[in-house]
């Protein structure tokens, strides 16, 4: 056994010697090589954890900030409405949330196209009829579908991280990543540095140094009725948690049922090695 | 061991009924019951019930997500996440499926160290370790194609660029190519054959498996000791001896994949394949499963021409040559003694090469470009190093220290210094279980 603890030992300082060297980087603030420029921040969540859950005040607080601005341009096409009562929602409030919008369905029987209230089995309708159609509206480059943006973004955690990683459960590289972007903007780039005609400056943005979508919130846009504060890093928060669900609606499920599992392993296992104790008893191995 | 005449004999009606006709209990009986096993089996010799287990588990989670997918460029991503929200418990056995593949080479390769590490592969093992090997090979292909399933971003580019591989064969690269692609790029026509051989890859598995444990069941198990079984008193039954202690090992296996199951899910995959595939977008790295990162190092170490070979056709050379190794490991290794217990220098090279296997992952992970290229290209030099001079050199010149004369020698000198004073056992990574 010791012998295996000090051979992992070498192949760890092995590993980490050569991380080191590599980090050794020239550093050059106006023309940065590596995205994002700074790590996202990383966040409290009620979701992250063995036993996390979602905040349903929070989710529709995130719902509302979805509907009322990011839907303007961004779809969110795996969504389906009946899908909402995981926020707290009853059917009759589904149901007109539903009606709320429209939905272009058809042929019918006549072979005609047309527009009808939406039910609760439909998915959220898109803010564009196609994605030509949403790359030409917002400068050429179509918004991304919200659909799994939280599970879909993660900046790199490194070496070594993404060891320690493993035993915190780190699972909100996503929303700490939309939530960081989002609160990024409105900052002084570095002098010298070189943004292109018609992009923001974002230090967080993981795939360069600014990005196509403006600055999305600002303080006070959209109208809370539990108290919470309304300001853009609260938006954020709650638009982050809201993707979370979205891209994730059984993580709860998922977690407590993981905690069953592990504890009936735990036990089992802790029978069969004491069986493995009693058989082997004796014999000399 | 084999060839010793059976102890089954058939107690009820309904037994002899069988034995007369089709002696299928006496098989199992034979072979999982009374079945001699070295008395000093420590738990790296689990993982060969462990693999068991997680291919019966990606067999049988795949057949029911294969009811739920669809193979079709247009379709292939909803229908994964219609699995995900709205398939009963679907995240469940896709994540199973997902991270039981990453769990299933976590195993192989342990398995495979420990054939290593004791010479498991030595005679009159060579089949059963190419046979090993062959599995291994298939497994590789069958997670690749898997990877490319939910028709993600990194599923397309990691597509394009591994088939990309084949077109650096001289003469006939281009046509493997297209016919692994059944066409001229990534497409429907890729995605359909990819689906197709996905399904039928792990069934051929099973296949080698069963010839895999026919030939372990004739030259009977290597241990710890790399001694072969001289006596009875060298042995136990297979149960209940190894059967409760591999199922130990399996469940402490299977708590690991359940914690990775539950709570980390996405840990070991790439978030870009949850965008869906766009031919016209290439991510910023393309990187393939973590258990592909060694042989993907190796690929992009080799960027110089070395005369009429170019980089390409040089990298795609060394990354099948780094797997040709393994298959060459029984005539490489010219040492007498078996285990690596006995063989101090061995020992130590073995650990320097488990240490450059994965440090050739992380580097497989990182861009090609500065440093990481030069360290790519020393941990490669020593990958093979390890292979085609540690091996056959050291086998001649390391002096090995003295054998036990049989298992049960080695079983009762450890147990004796092991109670009184626990330093000094030569055998100590043997000593747990």
């Amino acid at each position: 056994m010791k012998k295996i603890l000090t051979s992992l030992a070498l192949i760890g300082l092995v590993v980490a010697g050569t991380g080191a060297i590599a980090a050794e980087e020239a550093h050059n603030a106006a023309a940065p090589t590596h995205f994002p420029i700074n790590e996202p921040k990383e966040m409290d969540w009620s979701f992250t954890g063995p036993f996390g859950t979602y905040d349903k005040a929070q989710l529709q607080r995130g719902l509302k900030v979805y509907k009322e601005v990011c839907s303007a341009c961004h779809s969110m096409d795996l969504v389906a409405f009946r899908t909402l009562s995981d926020l707290g929602y009853n059917e009759a409030q589904i149901k007109s949330l539903a009606a709320s919008y429209t939905i272009h369905d058809g042929p019918n029987d006549a072979g005609e196209m047309f527009d009808r209230p939406g039910k609760p089995s439909d998915h959220f309708p898109a803010p564009f009829a196609n994605v030509e159609a949403a790359a030409a509206s917002n400068g050429g480059a179509a918004p991304p579908d919200m659909s799994l943006l939280a599970k879909a973004r993660g900046v790199e955690r490194g070496f070594p991280q993404f060891v320690f990683d493993i035993f915190t459960q780190y699972d909100a590289g996503g929303p700490d990543y939309i939530h960081s972007l989002l609160t990024g903007y409105d900052q002084t780039p570095p002098a010298g540095m070189v943004i292109p005609e018609g992009t923001h400056y974002n230090p967080y943005f993981m795939s360069g140094v600014s990005l196509k979508m403006p600055k999305p919130l600002s303080d006070g846009q959209v109208t809370y009725d539990d108290g919470a504060p309304q300001t853009i890093d609260q938006y954020s928060r709650d638009v982050s948690a809201f993707l979370t669900w979205a891209a994730e609606p059984h993580m709860e499920d998922r977690k407590k049922t993981g905690f069953r599992v592990l504890v009936f392993l735990l036990l089992f296992g802790a029978l069969v090695y004491m069986t493995k104790r009693k058989v082997w008893e004796g014999v000399a191995h | 061991m084999s060839e010793g005449h059976s102890t089954y004999t058939p107690k009820t009606g309904i037994e002899r009924w069988f034995d007369a006709r089709m002696p299928l209990p006496r098989l199992v009986y034979d072979s999982f019951v009374a079945y001699p096993v070295p008395r000093n089996l420590n738990y790296a010799w689990t993982f060969g019930g462990i693999l068991s287990i997680m291919l019966v588990a990606q067999i049988l989670t795949g057949i029911v997500l294969a009811m739920h997918y669809t193979a079709d460029t247009n379709l292939a991503f909803g229908s994964v996440e219609k699995i995900m929200r709205d398939v009963n418990s679907g995240w469940l056995l896709r994540y199973m499926h997902a991270n039981g593949a990453s769990f299933f080479f976590i195993a192989v390769y342990i398995h495979i160290f420990r054939g290593l590490y004791y010479g498991s592969y030595k005679a009159p093992r060579e089949l059963l370790w190419i046979l090993g090997c062959i599995i291994y090979l298939l497994m590789m292909a069958t997670g690749f194609m898997g990877y490319v399933l939910p028709w993600g971003q990194m599923s397309f580019w990691g597509a394009t660029v591994i088939t990309g591989f084949f077109s650096a064969i001289p003469l006939v690269g281009d046509w493997i190519q297209q016919l692994l692609l059944g066409g001229f790029a990534v497409d429907n026509p890729t995605l359909n054959r990819f689906f197709a051989l996905h399904y039928l890859l792990p069934f051929m598995i099973a296949g080698v498996v069963v010839l895999h444990v026919w030939a372990l069941h004739v030259t009977g198990q290597n241990n710890p000791t790399g001694i072969e079984i001289k006596s009875k008193t060298d042995t136990v039954a297979f149960t209940p001896y190894a059967t409760i202690k591999d199922a130990f090992g399996m469940i402490v296996f299977l708590f690991f994949f359940a914690y990775f199951v539950f709570y980390l899910p996405n840990y070991l995959g790439h978030p870009d394949n949850y965008i869906v595939a766009n031919p016209l977008k290439t991510p910023a790295h393309i990187v393939p499963e973590w258990y592909f990162l060694p042989f993907y190092a190796i690929l992009r170490a080799i960027t110089f021409n070395i005369g009429p070979i170019n980089s390409k056709l040089g990298g795609v050379l060394c990354m099948f040559g780094a797997i040709v190794m393994l298959f060459l490991v029984p005539w490489l290794d010219t040492s007498k003694v078996r285990s690596a217990v006995y063989r101090p220098w061995y020992k130590l090279f073995f650990w320097l090469f488990v240490a450059d296997a994965i440090l050739l992952g992380w580097l497989g992970s990182q861009p090609a470009e500065g440093s990481y290229v030069f360290m790519a290209q020393m941990a490669t030099l020593l990958y093979f190093a390890f292979f085609l001079v540690a091996l056959p050199v050291l086998g001649l010149i390391e002096t090995p220290r003295r054998l036990p004369n049989s298992i049960t020698e080695a079983v009762l000198e450890k147990n004796k210094g092991g109670s009184g004073h626990p330093a000094g056992a030569a055998a100590a990574p043997e000593t747990k279980g």
